[in-house]
């Protein structure tokens, strides 16, 4: 998978489990504050990654980090990265 | 202590004859059938009914996914139930949140889909990795209250009594109580059930659903008709707003009608029998609750759901209280068996029956059955005068209930 298609994927699981506008989902939004998720939505995040990309990511401390979608396509691209 | 009256002011109807009061109404007094042949039944290996009543034209998108994602199909139909009551009873909205509204909504179960759906992919490798949040808040026995209280942002008492198909008459009656005891000004109470293939078969099983029927859906249920053969299985829900008198007149509400009395009762002789004298009991109950007579009583309204056995036993219950004075019927010929439901779907008919101040027939009653004789089973809508209702439901598990209705003249 090239870079942009891991983001793809990220964008379009995010966008159906959360019903998000596509256009809202600019690297810089706040998963919180700009994308309205809460503490639910990030543990089906989890899931939904990984599902999506069959890894297993939530014992990841890095995950806790996480705030904006440019930070959940750095974490998943270094995952894929040391899977491939 | 003085016990405040209690009044309905607002009413909320998602059912398999439309989503609101007005068009479960037209339906009603117009005899259609909420009642189809449901394709999926098909394919259910041993399954005999081919029958349904569900709800049709409902937009769950309409509640933001933040709610939606902890609601199965019979919350999303308790949420928009909830909200017409709401609606129509004009109820503020700065009083959501002050303590003084409460939630008694119940359901059969929680949602057989979303077990269903979890189990299907929890058995592929007994994982319960992609499990979700939203799951136990579907499949948890107070979903429809709890959803309902956290959406609306209601923040008096939540409960959620389960007693299937008696599950919403309970809840009406205890709202009625708790109102009356001052513990809360208004309650949203009622019940909400979804349709789900283990529902028909539970009665499949025991000869209570009916197959006679299958290519004619509209000719089933037959609630005291000679050629009943069994229920017919729905979904839906109905809410009623509950106020005391003194709440709902200080804010100048519409009284739509009276809570004038309940009565729940165990019937020990089976779990899944009724008994006539069990029956009997309960009404009478209710009728003292509510002070007044058997001679006061102007329509009962059913429970009777088409089976052979309960309809005998109703029919039998009803004589031997009100002989062949009182005009009897039931609902469940248009609605079929809205299950937690049914008990404030039918409320509601029978308070449009007060208000229209018509008695509407039981849809599908042709031949009256000899074993359901000797009471007023009347064949024709028609005009009545009506003051007081008695409204009946019997439940597995052996939960009897009865509400008795007063009529209400807005100033």
């Amino acid at each position: 998978m090239t870079e942009q298609e891991v983001m793809e994927l990220i964008d379009s699981s995010l966008a159906e489990e959360f019903e998000l506008e596509r256009a809202e989902m600019i690297p810089e939004a706040n998963l919180y504050e700009d994308l309205g998720l809460d503490s639910l939505d990030t543990v089906d995040m989890v899931i939904v990654l990984e599902g999506a990309f069959n890894f297993k990511i939530r014992e990841e401390e890095a995950i806790r980090e996480i705030r904006t979608l440019g930070d959940i396509h750095r974490f998943v691209l270094s995952k894929v990265k040391q899977h491939s | 202590m003085p016990l405040a009256s209690v009044v309905v002011t607002g009413i909320g109807i998602i059912s398999p004859l439309g989503n609101s009061l007005q068009e479960l109404m037209e339906g009603l007094r117009g005899g259609h059938s909420g009642v189809r042949i449901i394709p999926s039944l098909e394919k259910i290996g041993g399954l005999r009914p081919r029958l349904g009543a569900v709800v049709t034209g409902v937009d769950e998108k309409e509640i933001p996914r933040k709610f939606r994602r902890s609601m199965s199909a019979m919350s999303v139909f308790a949420y928009l139930a909830s909200q017409q009551a709401l609606k129509m009873a004009d109820y503020p909205e700065g009083q959501l949140g002050s303590g003084a509204l409460g939630v008694i909504i119940g359901s059969t179960l929680g949602s057989t889909t979303t077990s269903e759906n979890f189990f299907k992919d929890f058995f592929l490798d007994y994982s319960l990795e992609r499990m979700k949040t939203g799951l136990f808040f579907q499949m948890m026995g107070h979903s429809c209250a709890a959803n309902v209280a956290q959406s609306l942002g209601i923040t008096g008492r939540v409960l959620a009594p389960s007693a299937a198909c008696a599950t919403s008459c309970q809840a009406v009656g205890y709202a009625y109580e708790q109102i009356a005891l001052g513990r809360q000004e208004a309650i949203l109470c009622g019940g909400a059930d979804e349709f789900h293939p283990l529902t028909v078969a539970t009665f499949d099983i025991m000869h209570a659903a009916s197959t006679a029927f299958n290519l004619q859906p509209d000719a089933a249920p037959r609630p005291f008709d000679k050629r009943r053969d069994g229920m017919v299985c729905g979904e839906g829900s109905g809410i009623l707003l509950l106020e005391s008198k003194a709440s709902a007149r200080k804010r100048g509400a519409r009284i739509l009608a009276e809570v004038a009395g309940f009565a729940t009762t165990s019937d020990t002789s089976s779990i899944a029998n009724p008994d006539v004298g069990a029956m009997v009991t309960c009404m009478r109950l209710a009728m003292e609750d509510a002070g007044c007579s058997v001679e006061e009583i102007d329509y009962v309204n059913a429970h009777a759901t088409g089976t052979v056995q309960g309809d005998n036993a109703e029919a039998e219950a009803i004589r031997q209280l009100f002989g062949d004075r009182v005009p009897v019927s039931s609902l469940k010929g248009h609605l079929g068996h809205t299950m937690a439901a049914s008990g404030t779907i039918e409320l509601a008919g029978s308070i449009g029956m007060l208000q229209h101040q018509e008695l509407i027939a039981t849809r599908n009653l042709e031949r009256i059955d000899e074993n359901c004789a000797g009471i007023n089973c009347f064949q024709r809508t028609h005009a009545q005068p009506l003051k007081i209702v008695l409204k009946n439901n019997f439940a597995l598990g052996g939960i009897n209930s009865t509400i008795i209705l007063r009529g209400y003249q807005n100033d």
